[in-house]
Formats: structure tokens, sequence, C-alpha cells
């Protein structure tokens, strides 16, 4: 595939991104706009900061999900962090998929958290594939610049 | 403008207990030409900023290392509202409470829009409250109150300096009518339409991107 059609693919994919509410276009570009010589792999380095940091979090959150008694303003508070986390790299399902988390904390609703907690993870791990995929794309495409 | 100083002389002290949004604001304030300092926690800002809290007998009124104020030269903190321990709002009202840090402006961030929260923090003295994710656009935001903080400086060293040129004493009678202007901290201030203006919801996404124009300004929403 020649480099055109890499850069289309990289094109499409982040259309498809943005269509299908995985990320905020606004956010998304605006931590675009941040990368510069010094920095042009800025997106990339935050959202594997990104996911480094909710494994962390996750293991809290199940961590007082599990113990009894549950502490509802704990898990809320984690869950809070997390979807802060979210909110600054743009991924809108992800985030969306934290409110309903935490709408089942505030009404104390274990089982309900529980199942939340599942659909946040699954769309956690979603957007990560097509990240993983879209950086790879760039890289591809030669849009990356070695460091 | 006249001004001497450059961009890169103004340090930003950023504080956040989440590591991305340090990542995030420390790019943001970098790339804004702003020298920048980020920590955790309230506790490290204000070890940063020289200001310790050991004085068990009077902690109305915590010690100040003066040399390490100002060695640091902060020009403007940021932080955080929601943090374990020490709070954005805790933070601020430390450093107002301060007699040698209380010039210093600083500018809250938070990822909720609660009227009563952002009325607190302007009322106790934050120049600024911005609803997160920050962006860049906001940061423009920054600039009046560093140069008005700057030139507070500038008018208080100036009154000890007894060589003035004559183009010091009209830029200082300048920076003293903008200082008189700016004076009161409720007053209504003119904000341009079109600042922070996001996209439409066209693209289904979250609604709840209305963002606040807040400066220097308590309103109930």
């Amino acid at each position: 595939m020649d480099r055109n059609q890499l850069q289309r693919q990289v094109a499409l994919k982040r259309s498809f991104l943005f269509e299908q509410c995985y990320l905020d276009p606004q956010q998304f570009v605006q931590l675009e706009e941040l990368q510069d010589d010094a920095n042009p792999n800025f997106v990339e380095e935050i959202v594997t900061l990104f996911y480094k940091d909710s494994a962390r979090l996750f293991q809290k959150i199940e961590q007082a999900l599990y113990s009894r008694p549950i502490d509802f303003a704990k898990l809320d508070d984690y869950m809070h962090q997390f979807k802060g986390s979210t909110s600054s790299i743009g991924a809108i399902k992800v985030k969306n998929e934290c409110s309903q988390f935490k709408e089942f904390c505030l009404a104390a609703n274990a089982d309900g958290c529980v199942r939340a907690l599942e659909r946040v993870k699954q769309e956690h791990q979603t957007l990560r594939i097509h990240l993983e995929n879209y950086f790879q794309l760039r890289r591809q495409a030669g849009l990356v610049q070695r460091v | 403008m006249g001004m001497a100083a450059t961009d890169s002389q103004f340090h930003v002290l950023a504080v956040d207990d989440s590591v991305i949004d340090r990542k995030l604001i420390e790019r943001l304030l970098k790339s804004s030409s702003y020298q920048v300092t980020t920590v955790d926690s309230g506790s490290k800002a204000l070890e940063f900023l020289g200001l310790y809290e050991d004085d068990q007998s009077s902690s109305d009124s915590p010690s100040v290392s003066p040399n390490n104020q100002q060695e640091v030269g902060v020009n403007l903190v940021i932080t955080d509202y929601c943090m374990p321990g020490m709070t954005g709002y805790d933070l601020l009202r430390k450093i107002k409470e301060s007699s040698s840090l209380r010039n210093i402006p600083v500018v809250i961030m938070s990822s909720e829009n609660v009227p009563s929260r952002i009325n607190r923090c302007l009322e106790e003295g934050a120049e600024e409250f911005f609803l997160k994710p920050v962006r860049l656009s906001d940061l423009s935001r920054l600039r009046p109150h560093l140069m008005k903080a700057k030139s507070n400086n500038q008018n208080q060293e100036k009154q000890e300096d007894e060589s003035e040129s004559s183009e010091t004493q009209s830029q200082e009678q300048e920076h003293h009518e903008l200082e008189q202007q700016q004076q009161p901290q409720l007053q209504l201030q003119p904000i341009p339409p079109n600042s922070n203006k996001r996209k439409a919801v066209e693209e289904g996404f979250s609604p709840d991107r209305t963002r606040p124009i807040y400066s220097g300004i308590a309103t109930l929403v």
C-alpha cells in the first residue's frame, strides 16, 4: 500500500473514531494541536499514560467493590478520578459508562456497579484496540517522527 | 507594549493529583511558552512556594521562607479543585491568607460545573475558574492576571527605586489606572461572546460542554 493510501486509511480511522463517538473530536484535536517538533508523540504518550493509570484505578475500584461492606463514597471517588482522565483524552463512550457507574454508586446499588464496571472496561478495551490500530496506521503512513 | 519581560519568564505552578491531567496542563502551559512546575498535591504546592506550617502556635500565619519565594519565582498557581487531603480551595485560601503569597494569582480547575463552588472560589480570591478539560484558548485568560501581578510588583519596586526614567513613570501611571479599573473583583466585565466557542452538539456528543465564562464575576447560573 502506498503512502497516500495509508494516509487515507489514517484519516478514515480518525473519522470513524469521531463519528462513532469513541472520541470527542474537540478534545482529541486539542491534544493533536499540542504536538510539535519537540513533542511529536504527545497524543500517543498521553493515551499510553491513560491506560497505565487506568489499570491502577481499576484495581482500586475492584478492591473497593469486592470488600464488605462496600464504601460507595470511595467507589464514587475512584470512578470520579477515572472519569476525569477519560474526559482529558476525549474518550466519550468510556466516560458515559463511568457516569452510569456513578449513578449506581449514588443509589448504593452493588449489582448495578458490578455490571456498570464491566461495561466501562469493555468500552475501555474497545477504545484501546482502536487507538492502537490508529497509532500503528499513523506510523505506517510515515506520520510519526521517530525520536 | 514596553514590558521588558518575555513569556518565558512567567513561571506557573500547576497542581493536580491526576497524572494525566498534570501531563496535559504541563503541555498546554509549555505550548503557551510558560515555564512550568507540576506537583501532585496542595501540600507539595505550599512547600514549593516556601510556605511551611511548622509553626504550631500561630497556625494562622504560617512561616514563609522569603529566600525560597524569590528564588522560585512563581507567577501563577493553577490548581485542580478536587484533590485528596488539601483541596484546591484549601490551597487557594492558604495562599490568599499568606502575606507574602497573596499577590500570586490563583486559577482553579474543575471537571464539575457547580456554580456555588465557582462563586466560593472567586470570592476567596481566585482569578479564574476553568472547566476541565482545559483548552489552549482558556490559557489566553491567564495573561491579564499575570501582567497585572507583574505591574503590581514593579510598582512596589519602583516606589523604592529612586532613579526613575520618565518613560517608566508614564508606564506606571498607565498601570496604576489599569489597576484601579480592575480593583473591584466582582465587577462585571464584558466578555467577547466568541471566546471559548464550542462546536455545536450536532455531532451527537455529550452536551455538557457549556462553559461558564467567569472572569472575576460571581454569578449564579
